[in-house]
């Protein structure tokens, strides 16, 4: 097995990860948006479902998956751009504490 | 304690006794005087300067001289040890350094003087200068491997110059005295170099002397970034 525990490896994984989630979820935000080419009773149809709570525990995955590669990537591009090499389990902590969070204002902004 | 040591492909088993302050290299030169003559490991000064002893220890690649077996050892007393990874075993526990050192040639790790020639004076370089601190930053690897067999991108792109090339080129860009600056750049902006890197930061984790080819690496991609050839 590769040598992989340690916190930086996780925060590259989570990036990863929520990045190849977001993309995946871009071709349906895009469907969804075209329902409005069949007139807006269409798209206010197809919104309706917005109000089922499976929908809602999906709208907020993808709460959590945007501040994780927001937080993840600011990180990396501090790293790079402007060379803060120190404390970077840290700053792995804190993007992830950072969507931890988000996560938990929209769970209280919910209903 | 019973010691796994990865041999021809499999894995051998010892039992050795386990002992107060024991070092894994220990481990290692009691199994090959009392069990297995044959075993091939490599190590010279057995206090953490040469860096040649470093091996896998319980899947974390290590200077064995430096590390205390009560420290590694798993729950269940096992210590399992193979070859460093991401390099060519020779036999037993000994990689061929040669692909490693061949990449820091790649990576224009030789000091080229301003002009061609050394200047007969000591050239003056303030220690506090941010050039001479990143240059400190990475200049006291040894060359030891530990980062290179913990990098993911090596494992992935066997063509990857590696964290510890890439330090030293680093080092040498913020080398005031050196003049071949442009050339080293365009050396690790290849498909193989800096911009592969995914900042796992594994090399830095792993540094048995605490240095950063990370910071090193990213030091690379913003200079390149800017244009600062």
């Amino acid at each position: 097995m590769r040598d992989r525990r340690h916190p930086a490896y996780w925060g590259f994984v989570l990036h990863r990860a929520s990045g190849v989630a977001l993309a995946l979820f871009l071709p349906l935000h895009f469907w969804a948006l075209g329902q409005a080419i069949h007139g807006a009773a269409a798209l206010d149809g197809f919104l309706r479902l917005v109000d089922h709570p499976l929908f809602t525990l999906a709208e907020w995955g993808l709460v959590v998956l945007l501040a994780l590669h927001l937080a993840g990537g600011l990180r990396v591009m501090a790293l790079e751009f402007l060379g803060w090499r120190h404390r970077q389990k840290d700053l792995v902590a804190a993007s992830a504490g950072f969507a931890f969070g988000i996560g938990m204002m929209f769970l209280l902004h919910v209903g | 304690m019973k010691v796994r040591i990865q041999r021809d492909g499999g894995m051998a088993e010892y039992a050795v006794a386990a002992r107060a302050s024991q070092t894994v290299l220990d481990v290692v030169t009691e199994i090959q005087r009392e069990q297995a003559p044959d075993l091939a490991y490599r190590f010279a000064c057995r206090v953490g300067m040469c860096g040649s002893c470093a091996m896998e220890v319980n899947g974390v690649a290590r200077w064995t001289c430096r590390t205390h077996v009560s420290r590694v050892v798993g729950a269940d007393g096992v210590l399992e040890l193979r070859p460093l990874a991401n390099l060519p075993v020779i036999r037993d526990l000994v990689t061929d350094m040669a692909p490693f050192f061949e990449k820091w040639s790649r990576a224009g790790g030789q000091f080229v003087p301003k002009d061609g020639v050394v200047p007969a004076e000591f050239a003056v370089v303030p220690p506090a200068s941010p050039q001479r601190r990143e240059a400190d930053a990475g200049i006291e690897c040894i060359g030891c491997g530990v980062c290179y067999a913990s990098c993911d991108i090596v494992s992935w792109n066997a063509d990857y110059l590696g964290p510890a090339a890439m330090n030293r080129a680093w080092t040498l860009v913020n080398d005031e005295r050196d003049g071949a600056r442009a050339g080293r750049l365009r050396a690790v902006a290849g498909d193989a170099g800096c911009h592969s890197c995914h900042s796992t930061q594994g090399c830095t984790e792993r540094c048995p002397k605490g240095l950063d080819p990370s910071g090193a690496i990213a030091g690379l991609k913003r200079t390149i970034f800017w244009g600062l050839a």
